[in-house]
């Protein structure tokens, strides 16, 4: 028999590849699930928005925006200063072109870090249960008692203010939800006849997670990690409104925000527009986050 | 139930010390010398050795992190460095203000996000869903700090309707509690519009219709008071949300409450009110969130804790 003949006349053989043309139509579906979403597609077309600007940042503007000029402060805007200009003499459009950067750069590191250090935690402990479930689960018990953007600031206060140290700090309070996210559908994967049939066979336990307990979350941890996101960019801007984040003369909203604070009589678009900034991409965040999980999970709706 | 109630608060207690545990290794991870900071740049290297020693901060770790924990377990959370009052004095003349602000801001989210929520779920797929839905969204996505200084320049600068700051005047109460109430009105409206409509889907609402009761008995008697168990949770998560969005409105209002006093106390290095202010926020949200779990029991009879 050749092995033409054993590609084509052998129907078993073929089912192999049936799972893989099943995710290429899962995947297909929930693209056109969201897609009839059009608060999702609000969304996405916010981020887009974003993410050409923090792209096309150094091509619209080819100086630095931290670059000062003192006589300039204040200005209205203009054909040179599309937006004006703040208390420094900084341009506000080329700071806000350039802040999204920095937002887009924190938020996806600083999630990072909690899918990173979440999943595997989250899949161990609910997989093996016992002790290291219990340990895992009083760790995250102790993270989850700081409210809000106090495990932030906290940290922050520890470590010392600056991009580095806010992108630990966030990443850190986004820990705790994907460990209670992943350790759930552990939980139940664990007790599936495939996932004991695996461990019949002999698969070791590392093996068993990483190709069965983790692919199998994988819904609700996209959804989180897409709000996460929009959460991310919230703490660390207002660790920067504070003074307690990003510092000068980065220009990251929640800072700008905090510094044009002093100036809110003088000039109020200084205020609105960086606070305007960090709640679209909020927004957006949180849009497509709510759409994917419409079109994830049909059990809602 | 009694034996619920007994071990539900024993197993938050490693979780109460965990978080000292960890406030505490945080606070010495802070770069600098604490010492110096307290002596001031004029000290004396002499001086910077007594006030160390004052401060047990020549002790090594492990002694300074036993004598923390007996000082706790008799309720002293130690000496401001920047005042030289004690930390529970510093903590408990703010306080007020905080709870002030923290109980009416979660009447409002309360009473208006369940009253939208519910409406929003009666009205399904109408255009005033659809607007409760979106404002919903957009609270969820405001920064509060944000939301705070609009409405300074829209109702304190132009049109000086309100104070923009302070805490002195009654009027002065009425931007920060709104500003406060919004994330967590956005959080209960979303969450009770979403239990509202499971529980309207149910069995027993659908034979209650049937049987001729008015739409009204319906919704009050038999689908609200079964969608007020998911809120009720939700209102203890938002205490959360709360008292994080505490520390941010504080600081927007000039409010003279534990959030602004944690943000300066951080800027002035002041570590024994940090470590205080933390841990008594942190203590607050378990208990909140026990009290909830406990009500939750009481309140759902199908829930049957062994």
């Amino acid at each position: 028999m050749s092995i033409r003949a054993l590609d084509t006349a052998e129907p078993g053989l073929r089912d192999l590849t049936a799972p893989e043309v099943g995710a290429e139509t899962a995947r297909g579906r929930i693209w056109s699930k969201l897609r009839r979403s059009p608060s999702a597609m609000v969304g996405l077309a916010i981020l887009c928005v974003y993410v050409g600007l923090a792209l096309a940042g150094p091509l619209v503007a080819p100086f630095d925006p931290g670059h000062d000029i003192l006589r300039d402060q204040f200005l209205t805007p203009s054909v040179h200063h599309f937006l004006g200009t703040d208390d420094l003499g900084r341009d506000e459009f080329l700071m806000l072109v350039y802040g999204a950067r920095y937002t887009l750069y924190l938020g996806f590191l600083a999630v990072a870090i909690g899918l990173a250090v979440g999943l595997p935690l989250g899949a161990a402990s609910g997989y093996f249960g016992g002790w290291v479930d219990l340990l895992v689960q009083r760790f995250t018990d102790v993270l989850l008692s700081f409210p809000g953007i106090l495990l932030a600031l906290a940290l922050v206060a520890g470590l010392g203010v600056g991009l580095r140290n806010v992108i630990i700090a966030v990443g850190i309070s986004s820990i705790p939800i994907f460990i209670r996210l992943v350790r759930a559908s552990a939980l139940s994967i664990r007790e599936l006849p495939y996932v004991e049939a695996a461990r019949a066979l002999g698969v070791p336990n590392w093996l068993i997670l990483l190709r069965h307990v983790l692919p199998n979350s994988l819904a609700p941890v996209i959804v989180q990690a897409t709000l996460q996101l929009g959460a991310a960019i919230l703490v660390a801007a207002g660790l920067g409104f504070l003074g307690l984040g990003v510092q000068k003369p980065t220009p990251e909203w929640g800072s700008m925000l905090g510094e044009a604070r002093t100036y809110i009589f003088t000039d109020a678009s200084l205020v609105t527009l960086p606070g305007l900034a960090i709640f679209g991409a909020v927004l957006a965040f949180n849009l497509v986050g709510d759409g994917l999980r419409d079109a994830l999970d049909p059990r809602l709706k | 139930m009694l034996t619920y109630i007994a071990r539900r608060v024993l197993v938050s207690i490693p979780t109460v010390f965990g978080v000292a545990t960890v406030i505490f290794l945080l606070v010495r991870l802070l770069p600098g010398d604490p010492a110096r900071v307290i002596a001031g740049v004029l000290a004396t290297p002499e001086d910077v050795d007594r006030i160390r020693h004052q401060f047990g901060l020549d002790q090594p770790l492990y002694v300074q992190y036993v004598t923390y924990i007996a000082h706790l377990l008799t309720g002293d959370l130690g000496i401001s460095t920047r005042t030289g009052e004690p930390v529970t004095q510093e903590i408990f003349s703010r306080l007020p203000y905080t709870m002030e602000l923290a109980v009416v801001s979660t009447v409002i989210a309360v009473t208006v996000g369940v009253t939208i929520g519910v409406l929003a779920a009666t009205r399904r797929g109408t255009v005033l869903d659809l607007l409760i839905s979106s404002l919903a969204v957009f609270g969820l996505s405001m920064p509060v700090y944000w939301l705070g200084l609009m409405l300074i320049i829209v109702l304190a600068i132009d049109i000086h309707a309100f104070p923009a700051a302070g805490a002195q005047d009654p009027l002065g109460f009425v931007l920060p509690s709104v500003t406060l109430a919004l994330f967590s009105l956005a959080l209960v409206a979303r969450q009770s519009r979403s239990a509202m409509l499971e529980v309207l889907n149910q069995d027993f609402v659908r034979t209650a219709r049937a049987k001729g009761a008015p739409l009204r008995t319906v919704l009050v008697k038999h689908a609200l008071r079964n969608a007020l168990l998911p809120v009720v949770t939700v209102i203890g998560l938002q205490f959360g949300a709360l008292i994080g969005g505490a520390v941010l409105t504080e600081t927007v209002f000039s409010w003279p409450g534990v959030g602004r006093l944690l943000v300066d106390s951080i800027f002035s290095r002041d570590y024994p009110v940090v470590q205080g202010v933390v841990l008594m926020l942190a203590v607050s949200f378990i208990f909140v969130n026990l009290l909830v779990d406990l009500l939750y029991a009481y309140v759902d009879p199908r829930i049957r804790y062994s």
